[in-house]
């Protein structure tokens, strides 16, 4: 397939664009969207080219951005809200997961929330504790939504895509370090990733790495200095939070029988702890070490450069806890 | 004519109609009140709206089938105004597959797509930035459909009021904002929960239409406020108003201390205030000759509610087929 390399940012803008294109309904709305041009610059351009109408400025009021979406999805609309940062969420945390996820359930079906919530995320530019996080795994908690978290600026055009012709709620998380990050995007408007399935980043026979977002990265990093080591590894890129493809992590921990989770966001009650629980229940008679997991330390985030980076998982973390177990 | 509160009276099929709704939301309520006490309705929570039933049935009377209700947990009287046969909502609350929501909302959850009501919702004060999101639609696409959207008065020291009512006015939205102001959120009297306890003029801080406060107890006033904040909506944009009301069953049917603790001010809005018997009193003042069809209004409301409890009963419990179902789009 044709491809040109872009930034994340500029495939994420291309996915919206085409979208809102293609289908009418389909309009963004959220801080500073339009006339600011979006404070990640995913709307640049948008307000010139489609209009107040369609580029809705809000007021910061998270729970009515999420709320409105809600209702707009609901009637019928293809709502794609921003929120700044994925931070901010959680003033709307019970419009998206207690409205949003939930209404096509309690009233059985006589509604869907075809609406997409992207949300900035991640940490690292001392940002300090509250604008610091990784919460993903918050979203992925709760049935009836779906949870997007693209670690290639080509999976993050094709799921976008995915996500806001579903006809479920999307949270759909966006890495603001992953923004600038160039890769291949495929040159096909109709260029889709299926819901709920991950992808191989580097196929190895010794040991299987499980991550998403920014940990495919740092477990590639990582793969690289291990090779030179005599250590292959096999990366898996889940790509999507919930549904989480866990037959692609057993068909690979058939092969390698060991794992390194590597995850973005804190470690308690967390998508390594997920992963980990599914492998022990189901891979038990292929389990030749224990599951290792490498997150975040277990605390807000200092401001100072110096602990902050601490705290924080890198590849050299992942290489760490590889020779642990192999 | 005009009634006590000034408004022109509206014909006389119009006012039995609305008698008809009001007996049968009575009796809807009342039976379930009964039903709980007997274990078979079983579900913890269940907001009655017994005392409340000329907003309910004032307010959608000034909507259009095209037009757009919804609502907060205390749901069941405005689903039955709405026209939601009383069947399928008493299956809804014994949790039955032939429920409106498949016996999976319960009470607070009832809906129904058909009829453009869009639901009772259970957070205090989450559905308001739903009805925004569904005026938005209407604006969006063009047409000139409207937005009730009933609020209760404790959802209005919420974030999602004040979130939702001001995006309603920034977006000039079609949406009326009518608070049920039946003076307790739970059990919170609105003047300690309240700086400003007269809730309408909460509209002066998003610079939109102050419909002002309106008896509550009185349909034709009801009706005739809404009327005008339906108009407001459908040509200029969103309107808040204010009905004061009262509560016969206290905040949920759990809360049994409440005919006790509030026996004398109860009794008095039950004997000077009842919407039922203040509406039979007008149309007999108006039309004399009403008795004979208001007496069987009254018996037909028995009649359908025992055949609704009837329906119910009877109807399957929803299985582990159900259980699952519906949770996404497939």
């Amino acid at each position: 397939m044709a491809a040109r390399n872009q930034p994340m940012r500029e495939a994420l803008r291309k996915a919206l664009r085409e979208e809102m294109l293609r289908d009418e309904r389909v309009f963004v709305m959220g801080e500073e969207v339009g006339k600011w041009q979006g404070t990640h610059r995913i709307t640049r351009g948008f307000y010139e080219e489609f209009g107040a109408r369609r580029v809705r400025d809000t007021p910061i009021s998270e729970m009515a951005i999420c709320g409105a979406a809600v209702g707009a999805a609901m009637a019928g609309l293809r709502p794609v809200a921003e929120m700044m940062t994925i931070n901010f969420a959680f003033l709307a945390l019970d419009a998206i997961v207690n409205h949003g996820a939930k209404i096509r359930y309690m009233f059985d079906g006589q509604f869907s929330v075809p609406m997409v919530i992207r949300a900035a995320s991640g940490w690292g530019d001392q940002a300090t504790a509250s604008h610091s996080h990784a919460p993903e795994p918050i979203f992925a908690h709760f049935p009836g939504l779906y949870v997007a978290a693209p670690a290639t600026p080509g999976d993050a055009y094709g799921m976008l895509k995915t996500a806001i012709r579903d006809e479920n709620p999307v949270l759909f998380s966006e890495s603001i370090a992953l923004y600038p990050k160039p890769g291949p995007v495929p040159d096909d408007e109709d260029y889709l990733v299926p819901v709920g399935k991950g992808a191989i980043r580097r196929e190895g026979a010794d040991i299987t790495l499980v991550a998403w977002a920014r940990g495919v990265e740092w477990s590639l990093q990582a793969a690289r200095q291990l090779e030179r080591e005599g250590v292959d590894c096999e990366v898996v890129d889940m790509r999507w939070l919930r549904p989480l493809d866990m037959d692609l992590v057993y068909d690979s921990f058939r092969k390698t029988n060991r794992c390194v989770i590597v995850e973005e966001s804190l470690p308690m009650y967390s998508f390594g702890s997920e992963i980990a629980a599914g492998i022990q229940e189901h891979m038990f008679d292929y389990m030749d070490a224990p599951v290792k997991r490498v997150s975040a330390m277990d605390l807000p985030l200092p401001y100072a450069r110096d602990i902050e980076l601490m705290a924080l998982p890198d590849a050299d973390k992942v290489v760490a806890a590889v020779k642990e177990i192999v | 004519m005009d009634n006590a509160n000034g408004a022109a009276l509206p014909d006389r099929d119009t006012l039995l109609d609305w008698y008809r709704q009001m007996v049968l939301i009575r009796e809807f309520e009342e039976t379930c009140y009964e039903l709980y006490e007997e274990k078979r309705i079983t579900g913890v929570y269940l907001h009655l709206y017994s005392g409340q039933e000329a907003v309910g049935v004032g307010a959608l009377a000034a909507i259009e089938p095209r037009d757009h209700a919804i609502t907060s947990y205390r749901d069941h009287g405005v689903a039955l105004a709405r026209g939601v046969d009383p069947g399928p909502l008493m299956a809804e609350m014994m949790g039955k597959r032939s429920g409106v929501s498949g016996g999976k909302g319960g009470s607070m959850h009832l809906a129904s797509r058909e009829h453009n009501f869009w639901g009772g919702f259970a957070i205090v004060g989450g559905h308001l930035p739903l009805a925004a999101g569904i005026a938005l639609e209407a604006q969006y696409s063009g047409r000139d459909d409207v937005v009730l959207c009933l609020v209760g008065d404790g959802s209005t020291n919420n974030g999602y009021f004040h979130e939702a009512l001001n995006l309603s006015a920034v977006w000039q939205l079609p949406v009326v904002w009518l608070i049920e102001n039946n003076l307790y959120g739970m059990g919170t009297r609105i003047e300690e929960a309240s700086g400003q306890p007269l809730l309408h003029k909460r509209a002066v801080a998003y610079g939109m239409r102050d419909g002002g406060r309106i008896d509550g107890q009185d349909v034709v006033a009801v009706n005739c406020a809404l009327n005008e904040a339906v108009a407001h909506a459908r040509s200029e944009g969103p309107v808040l108003l204010e009905a004061l009301t009262y509560r016969y069953r206290g905040h949920g049917v759990s809360d049994r201390q409440y005919s006790e603790r509030l026996r004398d001010e109860l009794e008095e809005w039950k004997a000077e205030r009842d919407p039922i018997t203040r509406l039979g009193a007008c149309l007999e003042e108006a039309h004399p000759d009403s008795r004979p069809a208001m007496s069987a209004l009254e018996q037909a409301a028995r009649d359908q509610v025992l055949a609704a409890v009837k329906f119910a009963e009877e109807s399957p419990a929803p299985d582990a087929a159900d259980l699952v179902r519906n949770v996404y789009v497939e």
